[in-house]
């Protein structure tokens, strides 16, 4: 690499010219790192479903309730390891615009189908000793400042009281991380007896059932035998696998979700398009430079390379502080749209693709005028100008 | 006099600028190109939150008034009793027609039926209205078909839904609660939310889904004033507890969250992507400067002042970005206007249909955007220019 000062030089020929030329690769790739993680929220953490996990909810619409009977004949179904249950509390914090999700869920049941919830084991302990205990993510702690032992009222307008009181009251028993990244914080968890000792109506219903299988291969068969038990009932079924329900979430967003990524591929192609034309055409301007190297005895490949080497250094200066500035503004300064997606993080392979894209920037914007480099005749380079 | 010869001036050298543009025309190319990406994604991001808001607040009726449970948070999880119906009944300020009184309790439920496009489940909103729901609205009307029927499993559908969902054609039929529904037409809401639902009558509605009450209420007033008189009788009356909205009100709060989700996304991106666009204007201008400098510099030499001299790379910048913001807003234009989409609105957790709007102040603003960025792209290149030694610039090649 005793070259390196020489390609050193050669960047800072026109220093402006380069700064203007790596901020703008650094901004095409903050821009990509940015929407990517937009796109792993729309996609609402399907990258972090179960893979032998489904998911059952009402036929007709989610927000119907199932019975709480349908227990014990999962459980008895041949390649079912595990169920639980959730529902949807729909409550808000003192004001609507305070809304969050809350679960009445099967604490101890809830928490081995789902090691992703990561919990100390006293707060553990302390949340199944308290009937009216909540444990809450560490995404909605840090929303609202609670801390363990706060206690909060949560007003809902689905699960009217028996005694008339307005608010359910919860004691915060722990504060839960997540245990893979993607996995929704921002939510709150509680016991199901508590909400079906206290509601007026409903009691013995929940919203859906969580079910592990033996076979993550089986899905689609135990899926289809789950959904045949309670075939012809008053609340018929839709079994899938977690990934799926997830999708199906995701799906609701629709076309919009495309039609987002095809802007997002325009973005970043108009960026790409102006940052190659610049580094392209230093290297253009440079042609008698590099005529006379040729003459005093450079190889042709050797200077191609070097002239390669100098974009690929542009490019990975540029895109390594666009993704490491995306990194940290997502990972610190986080959902810019305060609290519309339910995860807002840079995937690994999104990281590993953008790293990717910044070789192949550097490639080729150092390829084609290397090439034409390569190819002039030393007479012709010699006597071009600009 | 002098003014005069200074715009005669900039006139002059912005001529042979521009002129010279051809010369560099990959470099220029770029840079508008840069500034077309800019505008095209900003219009096109800003105009589907326009287009949603158009549907969901523009379309909707200030003269209808929404009834719900004080409470909750929309109409799928408010309660209305038989009781508390005929309260509201019985208040002040609602309009009469020839078929009485314009009021109609409401069922709001969600059903799965899969997109067109993708198959993807969908939450569609099937929402039961009494006899009066049209008129309660004012401008609802079938276009196709028949309406529903009172007592019937039949259901109507909303123009938007029947095109971005399977199986909402006349004739279709569905399995929902262990009863087959056929939809027996279609109705137009000149774009408003009743084109992205499904409508059954209350009654049918009542004993499929087992329930006894209602869930919202909707009148028309007499006149838009009398609001006032409506909500001050309802809000005062100690059998109820209810929150009474102008319909544009109530879905102006529950567009909220999705119309600035989409607004901070496009100023954001547009804003990142503008400097970005921004130093390929740069670049192209120091260009442009740097490969005329020896006719800059004669011209300096023959008398034209440093002004000129910038303000005419400042206008070949802003014409170059005239053009990008003029070429990014038409595509816009033509690519989305009118593009028809479902998308689920959280707030509502149901799906709404709209079409995505370029507005003119949409396409204006873009314009001004571009414009903007070529100013500040030509702003150091233009200074660069005037301050040009001359016996420096002239030995240039």
């Amino acid at each position: 690499m005793k070259y390196l000062p020489l390609i050193w030089h050669n960047m800072f020929r026109r220093r402006l010219r380069t700064v203007v030329t790596v901020l703008s690769v650094t901004i095409a790739f903050l821009l990509f790192g940015f929407l990517t993680a937009i796109r792993s929220g729309l996609e609402g953490g399907v990258e972090v479903a179960g893979v032998d996990r489904l998911i059952m909810v009402d036929r007709v619409a989610i927000i119907n309730p199932l019975p709480l009977s349908y227990r014990n004949r999962i459980v008895a179904t041949k390649g079912v390891s595990a169920v639980t249950h959730a529902t949807w509390f729909g409550g808000y914090y003192q004001d609507k615009r305070n809304f969050f999700a809350q679960f009445p869920v099967e604490p101890e049941s809830y928490l081995e189908m789902y090691p992703e919830v990561v919990l100390p084991q006293a707060q553990r302990a302390a949340w199944l000793a308290d009937r009216g205990g909540a444990v809450i993510g560490r995404a909605l702690a840090d929303r609202f400042g609670w801390k363990v032992g706060d206690r909060i009222p949560i007003i809902t307008p689905i699960w009217s009281r028996r005694d008339g009181q307005a608010a359910w009251d919860f004691t915060i028993r722990g504060i839960f991380d997540a245990g893979k990244e993607g996995f929704d914080t921002t939510n709150m968890l509680f016991h199901y007896e508590y909400l079906n000792e206290g509601r007026a109506f409903g009691n013995g219903l929940v919203g859906w059932y969580i079910i592990q299988i033996d076979d993550p291969d089986q899905v689609a068969t135990m899926s289809a035998a789950l959904d045949a038990l309670f075939a012809n009932s008053s609340s018929e079924t839709k079994t899938s696998s977690e990934a799926t329900f997830l999708q199906g979430f995701a799906d609701q967003v629709g076309d919009i979700g495309a039609i987002f990524t095809a802007i997002v591929a325009v973005v970043f192609l108009t960026l790409l398009l102006i940052s190659g034309n610049t580094m392209a055409q230093s290297v253009r301007e440079r042609t008698s430079d590099l005529a006379v190297m040729a003459t005093l005895g450079f190889s042709r490949w050797r200077i191609a390379s070097l002239v390669v080497i100098e974009a690929m250094l542009i490019s990975l200066i540029g895109g390594g502080l666009g993704l490491g500035l995306a990194w940290l503004a997502v990972t610190v300064g986080g959902d810019p749209t305060s609290g519309y997606l339910p995860a807002f993080f840079i995937a690994p392979q999104y990281m590993v693709l953008g790293v990717g894209l910044v070789v192949l920037l550097g490639l080729f914007s150092g390829v084609l005028p290397a090439w034409q480099a390569v190819r002039l005749r030393d007479v012709d380079a010699l006597r071009r100008t600009v | 006099m002098v003014l005069f010869a200074g715009i005669a001036q900039v006139a002059a050298v912005t001529a042979v600028n521009v002129r010279t543009i051809p010369q560099r025309w990959v470099s220029s190319l770029v840079a508008v190109v840069g500034i077309a990406g800019v505008v095209l994604v900003v219009v096109a991001v800003l105009s589907i939150g326009a287009g949603f808001k158009q549907a969901m607040v523009s379309r909707s009726d200030p003269s209808t008034i929404v009834i719900t449970r004080a409470s909750s948070t929309g109409e799928m999880d408010s309660v209305l009793s038989r009781d508390e119906m005929a309260v509201i009944a019985n208040a002040p300020g609602i309009a009469n027609d020839a078929n009485g009184l314009l009021v109609s309790g409401e069922l709001y439920v969600v059903v799965d039926v899969p997109r067109v496009s993708t198959g993807g489940s969908s939450n569609v909103p099937l929402r039961g209205v009494e006899a009066q729901g049209l008129a309660v609205r004012g401008n609802v009307e079938v276009i196709e078909g028949r309406l529903f029927r009172p007592g019937l499993n039949e259901v109507v559908v909303g123009k938007s839904a029947a095109n971005q969902f399977a199986g909402l054609k006349v004739g279709d039929t569905h399995t929902w609660r262990q009863s087959e529904w056929v939809v027996t037409g279609i109705i137009d809401a000149d774009g408003g939310v009743p084109d992205s639902e499904i409508w059954a009558d209350t009654g049918a509605m009542q004993s499929a889904w087992g329930r006894s009450g209602f869930q919202v209420a909707r009148v028309r007033l007499t006149d838009e004033q009398a609001f006032t008189t409506l909500s001050d009788t309802l809000s005062t009356d100690p059998r109820v507890n209810l929150t009474v909205e102008r319909e544009t009100d109530f879905y102006a709060e529950r567009s909220q969250v999705l119309s600035v989700f989409v607004t901070t996304i496009g100023w954001f991106v547009g804003a990142l992507m503008g400097i970005g666009a921004m130093f390929g204007a740069v670049n192209t201008m120091y260009n442009a400067v740097a490969s005329r400098t020896r006719e800059i510099a004669t011209l300096r030499a023959l008398g034209f002042g440093a002004i000129p001299v910038t303000v005419s790379v400042l206008v070949e910048s802003m014409l170059l970005a005239l053009v990008g913001g003029l070429l990014g807003g038409v595509a816009a234009w033509l690519v989305f206007n009118g593009f028809e989409v479902a998308t689920i609105n959280w707030q509502t957790f149901s799906q709404v249909s709209f079409t995505f709007a370029v507005t003119p102040p949409l396409l204006i603003g873009g314009t001004i955007y571009a414009l903007v960025l070529g100013l500040f792209g030509g702003i150091f290149p233009a200074i660069r220019a005037a301050r040009m030694p001359l016996t420096v610039a002239l030995r240039e090649l």
